[in-house]
């Protein structure tokens, strides 16, 4: 049995690892804002899903241009990453603006509200648009970088399976590790970065400290969104197909990654991002064959979710999370 | 305080425009007296979420049947009217809207719904009010099987259509071992439930029935398990949305062995998400070829005059729905001297409608409601074109 | 005008001469009318201006159980739209109970749950099985389904078992708080969901996906419930029981202990408050509630499957706990019955309206934006209008004040009890 496991392990791992990264990046975004707002952005999810569909515009006004086989396609998707960046960061820091500043002294449930209010908004207004412009909204954008990579995981050890990598995995990776390095840098090495996590620890004191707070929670919506709607980019490029739907189960997979490592803690939103997309494939592809055929793929998210509380159990302020002494 | 008084201020608005309308309600009522003769028909479908397609196809569809029928009807003397409404595929909105079409006198059928799930507990409702309900989509066997009056359908059940799935796997696709994907519905388990069962009878070894979650867009998972299986084929009980995807990664691991998948796969969208992966692809599906046929290319035609928009295989179910139902008033009206029908009347004679030949499918309802004429036809898509070449047919 | 509002406040006469001539027109214009939503809206809408007029709460009492259990079941009765107007009373009844039960948890004890659907699946699910030829599948004595009689006897039973659950889910989560709370009820939620789900195989239980069709209705002296305008009766009955737990509950012991603990655990913990019996508590008696009405929701729907419970449901319940008014019971009532009829009769008459005046020809709207499908973002809209502009909720919650003098005067054996409550601690809620 465990053989069989072993097989395929390395498929497995790449495919977990795809998708732990695009929950990664859109956790990052959860994890943000909670640490300098203590607020679960629930519109996240929903800025994710504009994201991958202003990039899949993009991409399908270039094609019917016929910029796409003239310029190589990882300069267009640069390019159209960069783009789409900075359309969704104007966007978080619009809801951020419209929905979250008036209440920032209002009860701390309040804003759950406007949250679960602009993610109907947006799914609706993508909806309509996407609607009224191919008749259909579920859109499939121009499929890129279809080659396939085999790697040849049988010459290592005879005991795993060869596995299969589309181009588009390889190069999901990198940016995803690009974003996470480059904002983890961010916020650690500069000025900027300084002031949010100052804003994060003591909002009233860090204004003392002459931060200006409304700024920098601007950035930070600003940098989370951007982060989100660039990884919609590379999960439109990954998947394919995307709806106006996908940011509501996606967002709630970030945001339990994000609480697994951790909420407020970045790194922390990066590892249980990953950890729980090898968990989800891992046990879609092993738990009919380890329960023997009693409990079958379709439990993967009760497994993903039993392992959650369990690590909240034993470590209730998640696996990254400093533990936080009351004052009383 | 400032709210209480505006509150209060509201209140005595309120008052005032409700004498208003109870005078308008009065008037109404004597209103109703005299244009009596409006009919209206009630189309619930899924409008908003995540089948919409469908349910605007089904909405769309109807509502051009319906635009057709206008000048005989009236002709007979009475006004037809489309109500659409939105089950949002959740039996709660289903039955709180089925209870305001029950309300509405002037309401005589009922064209819907998409989701089993939803019928189900809906049908109970017109059931009480002897509302028909001409079901265009839903194929799980209990939606006819409770034997209410009210229910029919023109399509094809769940215990017909994967038998005919599985006949076509083992005998003609030669398939040996068979793996199976359902996406936890009851439209999808019900059809993969359905196919194992005879496939198994048929001496096919199922080696996996897994569930995937509906919404998501990554089977990778599920797909590895094929690879290390083998299977010689693959069968998928499921919407185009996740099918379509599953057929497209599928390929993209390796997987060249063929797909076979219900009805719920026959729509554009399939080929347009899964693009040149679809090769190799078979489906069962409860529509004839439409575009072999004079009607259909018409249909097809003035669809896309009307509504701007390509026909999915839904429209024409819609559409062959709605002359069902008109039919079946027409019977009744002049079974009752042209007068206005009730509705049990109508429902009576819905259920009595015999050999109706609609753009799709010849429709005779049996003592139940199922359709005596529903076959299920097979497709294979060769290449990414929609719809797909007809191979195979297979009648009751 | 001021002045005659301030006079108006305090004559009760006034008060009560607009109030019935209030009640009088609007139910005059629901007997009359054959199909008026706005004069149903409106009549329900006397309940709230009895709330706000200075009677005595005994005869607020007595006047809304006439207007409910009378006047609005009879002058509905006269029009086609009656079994409509029931069925939207008995889904509010619904999530009004819902509602006050996560107010519990959330509101009064401040966890925040965001699986509390999972309660109310159990309880359908609890009746759904054993009224349907379900149980059969795995259990060998005995013969089902069992006949619509039992369905009493499963209201207590749903109330128990979704209490069980409640604590069940309660012991593991009391090691963790705040957001960790939330994400952790919602796993538990969705876990709960997704087993109902698959638990067709290996041994059939709930058949999964495919539901629980022709569910018993309930029966009672022979006669068979199966009109919305009859679960009316059963809902209000149990709503009214929980309208008065929970009115008791909140100024109980327990009631303090739980706003003790939503302020400042730690400080309450000293205060000799049991952390984990108050939690587990508030936990247990919210979820009963729901369990009662998982079972009328089974019985009425006749049909239960998994996808009534999915999470968007906790959050609509949530959003009517927050949107009344959290830990105010009359604003969670006043929140979830304006949320469920929202929802359900409103907006669907608003776009039937809308698609009339198009398919008339009078406006034209794009087939994308045609309003049947814009009932989500006009949600959406409400929602962020509602939380901008009135954030504290509807009717926000206030704590009884006590006049300390009179009390140490009056009750000298009580005084142990009340003693918490003395402290002037009237501030803004801030959870």
């Amino acid at each position: 049995m465990f053989n069989e496991v072993l097989h395929t392990i390395p498929q497995v791992l790449i495919d977990g690892l795809t998708l732990g990264a695009v929950y990664a990046v859109i956790a990052i975004g959860y994890t943000m804002v909670y640490g300098i707002l203590e607020l679960i952005n629930f519109a996240h999810g929903e800025i994710f899903m504009s994201g991958a569909f202003i990039g899949t515009a993009i991409l399908l006004v270039l094609t019917g241009i016929g910029w796409v086989s003239s310029l190589p396609a990882i300069v267009m998707l640069i390019a159209v990453l960069l783009i789409t960046a900075v359309l969704t960061g104007f966007l978080g820091m619009g809801i951020e603006r419209v929905a979250y500043r008036p209440l920032r002294n209002a009860p701390r449930l309040i804003p759950l509200i406007t949250a679960i209010g602009i993610s109907f908004l947006l799914q609706d207004i993508v909806r309509f648009i996407a609607e009224l412009k191919k008749g259909n909204y579920i859109v499939t954008g121009p499929s890129l970088f279809t080659h396939q990579l085999s790697i040849k995981a049988s010459s290592v050890s005879s005991i795993f399976n060869d596995a299969t990598i589309k181009t588009s995995f390889v190069i999901v990776l990198v940016t995803a590790v690009i974003m996470m390095i480059g904002l983890d840098l961010f916020v650690n090495r500069t000025k900027w970065g300084m002031a949010m996590r100052a804003v994060a620890q003591d909002r009233e004191t860090a204004s003392l400290m002459t931060i200006n707070v409304n700024k920098v929670i601007s950035i930070t919506f600003f940098i989370g969104s951007a982060l989100g709607g660039a990884t919609g980019v590379l999960f439109a490029v990954q998947y394919g197909t995307i709806d106006p739907y996908i940011g509501f189960i996606l967002g709630l997979k970030a945001f339990t990654a994000a609480v697994l490592g951790g909420i407020g803690n970045i790194r922390g939103a990066m590892f249980g991002g990953l950890l729980l997309g090898l968990l989800e494939m891992f046990a879609s592809a092993n738990l009919t064959l380890l329960s023997h055929g009693i409990f079958g793929a379709e439990y993967k998210d009760v497994f993903a979710f039993i392992i959650l509380i369990l690590v909240l159990l034993f470590k209730p302020e998640g696996l990254f999370g400093k533990p936080v002494t009351e004052k009383v | 305080m400032r709210l209480k008084k505006s509150l209060a201020l509201l209140l005595t608005g309120g008052l005032a425009a409700s004498i208003f309308l109870a005078g308008c309600g009065s008037k109404s009522g004597d209103d109703g007296k005299s244009s009596a003769k409006v009919i209206k028909i009630a189309t619930q479908t899924p409008l908003s979420g995540g089948s919409a397609t469908i349910g605007e196809a089904i909405k769309l569809g109807a509502q051009m049947k319906l635009d057709e029928e206008k000048k005989k009807f009236k002709e007979l003397g009475f006004d037809l009217r489309l109500v659409p409404y939105d089950d949002q595929g959740d039996p709660k909105k289903g039955v709180a809207n089925a209870q305001i079409i029950g309300a509405d006198k002037s309401i005589l059928a009922v064209v819907g719904h998409f989701n089993s799930g939803v019928a189900i507990p809906s049908s109970e409702v017109y059931e009480k009010y002897a509302i028909p309900m001409v079901s265009p989509a839903n194929s799980a066997v209990e939606v006819t099987s409770r034997g209410l009056k009210t229910v029919n359908r023109i399509v094809a059940r769940d215990d017909f259509q994967g038998p005919a799935g599985a006949e076509f796997a083992v005998n003609t696709l030669k398939a040996k071992k068979i793996f199976i994907i359902q996406d936890k519905t009851a439209y999808g388990t019900g059809l993969a439930e359905a196919f194992k069962k005879s496939a198994e009878e048929k001496g096919a070894e199922i080696l996996g029935f897994e569930g995937i979650t509906v919404g998501e867009k990554d089977f990778n998972g599920v797909l590895n398990q094929v690879v290390s299986k083998k299977p010689d084929l693959v069968y998928f009980g499921g919407i185009y949305a996740e099918g379509g995807l599953i057929i497209k990664q599928a390929r993209e691991k390796g997987i060249k062995v063929p797909f076979l998948g219900g009805d719920g796969l026959d729509a554009s969208t399939l080929v347009e998400i899964a693009g040149d992966a679809i090769k190799d692809t078979y489906i069962t599906s409860l529509a004839g070829d439409s575009t072999k046929s004079e009607e259909g290319k018409k249909f097809k035609e003035s669809y896309k005059a009307k509504f701007n928009k390509d026909t999915e295989s839904y429209s024409v179910y819609g559409y062959d729905t709605m002359g069902v139902v008109l039919k079946g008033i027409e019977d009744a009206i002049k079974a009752n001297d042209n007068k206005m029908p009730a509705r049990a009347q109508v429902r009576d004679a819905v259920r009595g409608v015999k050999d109706y030949q609609g753009v799709l499918t010849k429709v005779s309802f049996d003592d139940i409601g199922d359709n005596n004429f529903a076959k299920v036809f097979i497709y294979s898509f060769k290449e990414a074109k929609y719809p797909a070449e007809l191979v195979g047919e297979v009648s009751k | 005008m001021k002045a005659l509002w301030k006079k108006y406040k305090q004559n009760k006469l006034a008060q009560g001469i607009f109030l019935l001539i209030y009640i009088g027109v609007t139910s005059l214009s629901l007997f009359l009318a054959q199909k008026s939503v706005t004069a149903f809206l409106l009549l329900l809408a006397s309940l709230l201006l009895l709330y706000f007029t200075s009677f005595k709460n005994l005869t607020k009492w007595l006047i809304a159980g006439v207007v409910l259990v009378f006047l609005l079941p009879f002058t509905a009765s006269n029009g086609d739209g009656y079994q409509s107007y029931m069925e939207v009373a008995t889904l509010v009844g619904i999530y009004i109970s819902m509602a006050l039960g996560l107010n519990i948890v959330v509101g009064m004890a401040g966890l925040l749950d965001l699986g509390f659907i999972a309660f109310f699946a159990v309880g359908a699910y609890t009746y759904g099985i054993f009224a349907t030829a379900q149980a059969n599948n795995f259990m060998p004595f005995g013969h089902f389904p069992l006949s619509g009689e039992s369905f009493w006897i499963f209201i207590l039973l749903g109330c128990f078992v979704a209490a069980l659950f409640g604590v069940l889910l309660g012991i593991p989560v009391l090691r963790v708080k705040g957001d960790y709370l939330a994400i952790v009820t919602l796993g538990f939620g969705e876990i709960i969901r997704i087993i109902f789900n698959n638990l067709d195989r290996p041994l059939n239980i709930t058949n999964g996906a495919m539901g629980l069709s022709s569910v018993t209705p309930p029966r009672l002296f022979g006669m068979d419930f199966i009109y919305p305008s009859q679960f009316y009766y059963v809902v209000l009955v149990i709503l009214i029981f929980t309208i008065f737990t929970v009115l008791r509950f909140e100024h109980s012991k327990i009631g303090r202990s739980w706003k003790a603990v939503r302020e400042n655990e730690i400080a309450a913990q000293a205060m000799g408050v049991p952390l984990v019996k108050t939690k587990l508590m508030a936990f247990a008696i919210g979820a009963s509630f729901s369990g009662m009405m998982g079972v009328v929701f089974a019985a009425k729907q006749a049909f239960v499957d998994p996808t009534s419970f999915t999470l968007l449901e906790s959050i609509t319940i949530l959003v009517m706990v927050i949107l009344g008014g959290m830990g105010s019971v009359p604003g969670v009532i006043l929140g979830a019955a304006v949320m469920t009829i929202l929802n359900l009769q409103v907006l669907t008459e608003v776009t039937n309206w809308l698609n009339q005046l198009s398919t008339s020809g009078a406006i034209s709207i794009p087939d994308a934006l045609s309003p049947s499908k814009m009932q989500r973002m006009i949600f959406g809209l409400l929602l962020i209008l509602f939380a901008l502009y009135r954030p504290q909720g509807l009717l926000p919650a206030r704590n009884r004040k006590y006049n300390e003098k009179a009390l140490q005067k009056g009750s000298k054996g009580a005084a142990g009890e009340t003693i918490p409550e003395q402290s002037p601690i009237e501030k803004a809620q801030e959870v």
